[in-house]
């Protein structure tokens, strides 16, 4: 049995409900889609006693880059795990109120979180290729969730290769395919891990500081990738890297001790903080 | 020391001096520790050459003992301790590596899996006499199995099964845990991750270790001694017959067991003997060691990182 229990608020899901985010001015937005992706409403998280989000209220938007900022500790990556519920594979975690993903309440009863996992794609810190060739690496979501059962293998290098052109690395290890993809340099794992999301059709991407392990070469390449995977999946970024969050987002939420502060379009958040908070943190006076 | 330089803001002080010596006197004494520990072990195995030369040819392996064990081999020994090895093998290898891919995989922290962790612990330190009463109790006389090769490879079995669960628990653990992390935040299941990524990365460790531990437990006297071993049983001399002389619920020779015999209980036995048979002995775990650790060995170099 999980430890994990989640008790669904749903108080706070009638449409007509006044947003919380008072401070977010939805018209001030530079994007063309305005659909919601993410919808979290009165999220709660507990470690044992220790309350790591506290009423988290927010409205991620479809097709677009939100970047998730804040000092350490401050929640990003607890919010981040919450989206695909792997928090549920961590010990005595619980969470109260709803998250709507693609307007499916992802903690109701009858949500496998395998195909959640599935479509919620997760990026790490840390590159994390499997310790498998390159080629199984792109596969290996396509396997475990039997999608490409019935592909044949000129099928299956198909995706592979769409795949990794689609990140930019067809070009280098197509002549290197079987090799483990633990050789390759970090950089190159990086693209690979997106590259794996990829065949399991993924409808949000989330990247937990996917650039801090990398060079400033290899952040320059990754931000482009990231880049291009704007309006086909919706992207939440956490990011310790100011310098990135304005360079390589639509959106910010400012997080602080497990609370939204702010969530604004990058310029509005960069040039005209609402929060005194925000600014002090943006201008690099703590954290 | 002459007295400090004062053009040198480094200069070497008294107390550099002195902690320069304790150093020195610290490796020394490791050092001379580290030989108090190998020499005996030359000692030992030269010693029991010597006395065993006379004794040692092809036939005194191969050869069945003759003349109430003052002449021909050890063959029915040697094989019936190997036979007790593989056995004890099949018996402990899935229940030591499945419970301790529960423990590393899916067990969470509760007083459950403490109780199971301090009783392996625990279980690590019964004497083997206990085990070998255990097995008597148990085996020969509950499950009805007589004394057999299978009521012995049982209670060697079950003597190893707490320190194959650990060192089961410590292979996995060292599969890092990014890995882990990766395949469950793709949607895949505990069961798929530890069958595609976790045993394929720790299965060398895994089976060197349930192999040098049975093959340790096996050349043990005390847990066949009641549950299987006899002193002497007439097997063929050659074919088929005796290369697997002893069906699972027959008794069996035994080395260690032989050794026991020769050694305090039957008189006018060759000292070389004696000898000899502990030197094949403890041929025999080395050999098995060696096939371990060679079987290690190509496993890495087929590791995926």
């Amino acid at each position: 049995m999980s430890t994990s229990s989640i008790t669904p608020n749903t108080s706070t899901s009638s449409p007509t409900a006044e947003p919380t985010m008072k401070s977010w001015n939805p018209q001030s937005m530079p994007t063309t889609n305005d659909k919601l992706s993410i919808r979290a409403r009165d999220l709660n998280l507990w470690y044992g006693d220790f309350q790591a989000l506290q009423d988290v209220n927010i409205d991620i938007r479809k097709g677009i880059i939100t970047g998730l900022i804040g000092p350490s500790g401050c929640g990003k990556t607890t919010l981040l795990r919450c989206f695909n519920r792997i928090n549920e594979r961590y010990e005595n975690v619980k969470t109260t109120g709803d998250i709507e993903i693609l307007d499916k309440n992802i903690y109701d009863n009858d949500v496998a979180t395998r195909q959640l996992r599935r479509r919620i794609g997760m990026v790490f810190q840390r590159p994390n290729p499997l310790p498998i060739s390159i080629y199984d690496n792109v596969l290996f979501g396509a396997n475990i969730h039997k999608t490409h059962k019935q592909l044949t293998r000129s099928e299956r290098n198909d995706v592979v290769q769409q795949a990794l052109e689609q990140v930019a690395l067809w070009d280098t290890v197509k002549d290197k395919l079987k090799t483990r993809a633990t050789t390759l340099t970090l950089e190159q794992q990086q693209k690979l891990c997106i590259a794996r999301l990829i065949p399991l059709k993924p409808d949000v991407i989330l990247m937990d500081e996917p650039c801090s392990a990398l060079d400033a070469e290899g952040i320059e390449q990754v931000e482009g990738l990231i880049e291009s995977l704007r309006d086909d999946y919706t992207v939440v970024i956490v990011t310790h890297n100011m310098a990135q969050a304005r360079r390589a987002t639509d959106e910010c939420i400012f997080m602080l001790m497990g609370e939204i502060i702010e969530h604004s379009s990058t310029a509005d958040m960069f040039l005209n903080p609402r929060e005194e908070k925000t600014e002090m943190y943006i201008q690099g006076r703590y954290g | 020391m002459s007295k400090p330089d004062t053009n040198n803001p480094f200069a070497i002080t008294v107390n550099e001096v002195r902690g320069r010596n304790v150093e020195r006197l610290v490796r020394f004494i490791t050092l001379g520790m580290t030989w108090a520990l190998i020499l005996p072990v030359f000692f030992i195995l030269g010693f029991l050459l010597i006395k065993a030369w006379p004794a040692l040819s092809v036939g005194f392996i191969f050869d069945n003992p003759e003349k109430n064990m003052t002449a021909g081999g050890i063959w029915g020994p040697l094989i019936g301790t190997f036979m007790l090895i593989i056995v004890s093998l099949l018996i402990a290898a899935p229940i030591g590596i499945l419970a301790g891919v529960y423990l590393n995989e899916f067990a969470r922290d509760n007083w459950f899996t403490r109780f199971i962790n301090l009783a392996v612990v625990n279980l690590a330190g019964v004497p083997s006499i206990v085990h070998g009463l255990f097995g008597l109790g148990a085996f020969v006389y509950f499950f009805q199995m007589q004394r057999s090769l299978l009521a012995a490879s049982c209670t060697v079995a079950v003597m190893t099964l707490p320190v194959i669960i650990t060192s089961t628990k410590e292979a996995l653990a060292s599969v890092p845990q990014p890995f882990r992390v990766a395949c469950w935040n793709m949607g895949a299941s505990k069961w798929q991750t530890i069958r595609t990524i976790v045993l394929p990365n720790s299965i060398s460790g895994i089976l060197t270790g349930v192999i040098l531990q049975v093959a340790r437990a096996a050349g043990e006297t005390a847990p066949i001694l009641f549950t299987g071993a006899m002193i002497s049983s007439r097997i063929a001399d050659s074919g088929w017959a005796a290369m697997v002389p002893y069906g699972l619920e027959d008794r069996f020779m035994a080395l260690s067991y032989h050794l026991y015999i020769i050694s305090t209980q039957w008189q006018n036995v060759p000292e070389s003997f004696k000898f000899g048979t502990a030197i094949v002995m403890i041929g025999l775990v080395i050999a098995v060691n060696s096939f371990s650790i060679g079987f290690r060995i190509y496993l890495r170099s087929r590791k995926k990182w």
